[in-house]
């Protein structure tokens, strides 16, 4: 029987970890992206696209990140397209966290008092025009701890696509137990990966929390 | 033709009607107070005029530019009237210099370097062009207050809407916003002003307009007004018997 050190078990995890952290990459970056649109429609002036918005946003937070992941991977299949995993786990994962950060967004966008709308709206700005210039810079501000918060249930969902085969950090902890039999250590040092992602991200959304409330003081 | 005609304006916010048919129409170069009790409408009607609440009924026009519901009117109407609010509204996260010139640029599509122009030159007439730099949190209520109003006229509407201008200001401050109006209506702009500084209506206005449930109570000459006020509402409200 081959005989595993730890060194092994690390460099085999190290390996799958470049896929979590590309998978939370690729789901936060086209989450925000897909967030955005929604942001926007949420707060629309036409009620169609606002009533859209809000079905989708509450259609995503209110079910399991597992059950889209698997509509995403099986649910495709049976209309005899063949999804790969790693396309469901990005396309799941990205509708999943744009519903998130809409919503985080929205809140951030109605904190801005009533009167910078009314102020640009008298000098002649269209919506656009003041979304652009006037309420989204002044709502980004706030925006950024939340946000940056949010990354850490990204990277934490990211665990959940081992279930439909991919591999990643869970995944691979997963293999490597079978071969090594050791659970706790693996599994251990799983948890200890994900705490060096997750745990720099948490700590930086309260520093920035803090450092921008201080900008903010006088507003 | 007056330069704003309001004609039979109706104004709801559900069941509670706000305005009841309002008439009035202003000339070009006259400066009007509107005076009444909270609730009685002033406000409301102020809003109107530039489209900050859409109207139930009647109708609104500033030089030509109807009241309509759409975006492309709506512009139309808010590039000729300036509006400048109770709580000043400056854009916190931009320098006095940037809150002057960003709808010049923004809006109008005017040039970087005209916009800056004409931003110092409108900074420099409220007082303020040595505050070009500084960020809005930086300045007292009525620095403020009159950035604001640099930033309106930097649009170079033909009327103004002043919604209560002085009524978040620490008494020492009025002043100082007071005189940069008194100088605007002496150079003949339009203004339309929301006011409880009785002596600067007397002064300075051309017509006063009292307010009460909705309906224009009394209209006149801020000498016959102020001093032979017609209805118990407005002796009342004046403090006269």
């Amino acid at each position: 029987m081959t005989e595993f050190t730890l060194w092994d078990i690390l460099r085999n995890l190290l390996l799958a970890t470049r896929w979590t952290i590309v998978l939370s990459l690729v789901s936060f970056v086209g989450g925000g992206a897909v967030g955005l649109l929604l942001l926007f429609a949420r707060i629309s002036a036409r009620k169609a696209v606002r009533v859209f918005a809000r079905c989708y946003i509450e259609l995503f937070q209110g079910t399991p990140l597992l059950m889209q992941l698997f509509i995403a991977f099986f649910g495709l299949g049976l209309f005899g397209i063949a999804v790969p995993a790693w396309l469901a786990a990005g396309v799941a994962l990205i509708l999943w966290a744009a519903s998130f950060l809409a919503e985080i967004w929205r809140g951030c966008v109605e904190a801005i008092a009533k009167g910078q709308w009314e102020a640009s709206a008298s000098l002649g700005m269209g919506r656009l025009q003041q979304m652009r210039y006037v309420i989204l810079p002044q709502a980004m501000r706030i925006a950024i701890p939340p946000t940056v918060g949010f990354s850490v249930q990204v990277i934490k969902g990211t665990a959940l696509t081992s279930i439909i085969g991919f591999v990643e950090l869970s995944k691979a902890g997963t293999v490597v137990t079978n071969a090594t039999f050791q659970p706790f250590t693996v599994y251990g040092l799983v948890a200890l990966i994900y705490f060096a992602l997750c745990w720099p991200l948490s700590k930086s959304s309260q520093i920035l929390e803090r450092k921008l409330n201080v900008a903010h003081r006088n507003h | 033709m007056s330069l704003i005609e309001i004609t039979e304006v109706r104004k709801s916010f559900g069941p509670n009607e706000v305005l009841k048919g309002i008439n009035l129409d202003v000339e070009p170069g006259e400066v009007i107070a509107i005076i009444g009790k909270s609730g009685s409408g002033k406000s409301t009607l102020l809003r109107c005029i530039n489209g900050l609440e859409m109207i139930s009924g009647g109708s609104i026009s500033v030089a030509g530019a109807q009241l309509l519901d759409d975006q492309l009117h709506l512009k139309t109407l808010r590039l000729k009237v300036g509006m400048i609010f109770q709580q000043f509204n400056l854009f916190p996260h931009l320098t006095v210099g940037g809150n002057v010139i960003l709808s010049q640029t923004v809006v109008k599509k005017t040039a970087a370097k005209t916009a800056e122009a004409m931003a110092r030159k409108m900074l420099d007439r409220v007082g303020l062009g040595h505050k070009f730099d500084a960020y809005p949190d930086e300045l007292s209520g009525g620095q403020q207050q009159r950035v604001a109003i640099a930033r309106a006229l930097a649009m170079e509407p033909i009327a103004l809407l002043c919604d209560e201008i002085t009524s978040a200001l620490d008494p020492e401050l009025v002043a100082e916003v007071l005189a940069v109006v008194r100088e605007l209506a002496a150079e003949g702009m339009t203004l339309l002003m929301v006011t409880h500084e009785m002596k600067f209506a007397r002064d300075v206005c051309s017509r006063v307009v009292f307010m009460h449930q909705g309906r224009v109570h009394e209209i006149g000459p801020p000498g016959e007004v102020f001093s032979n006020p017609q209805t118990p509402e407005l002796k009342q409200f004046l403090g006269v018997h």
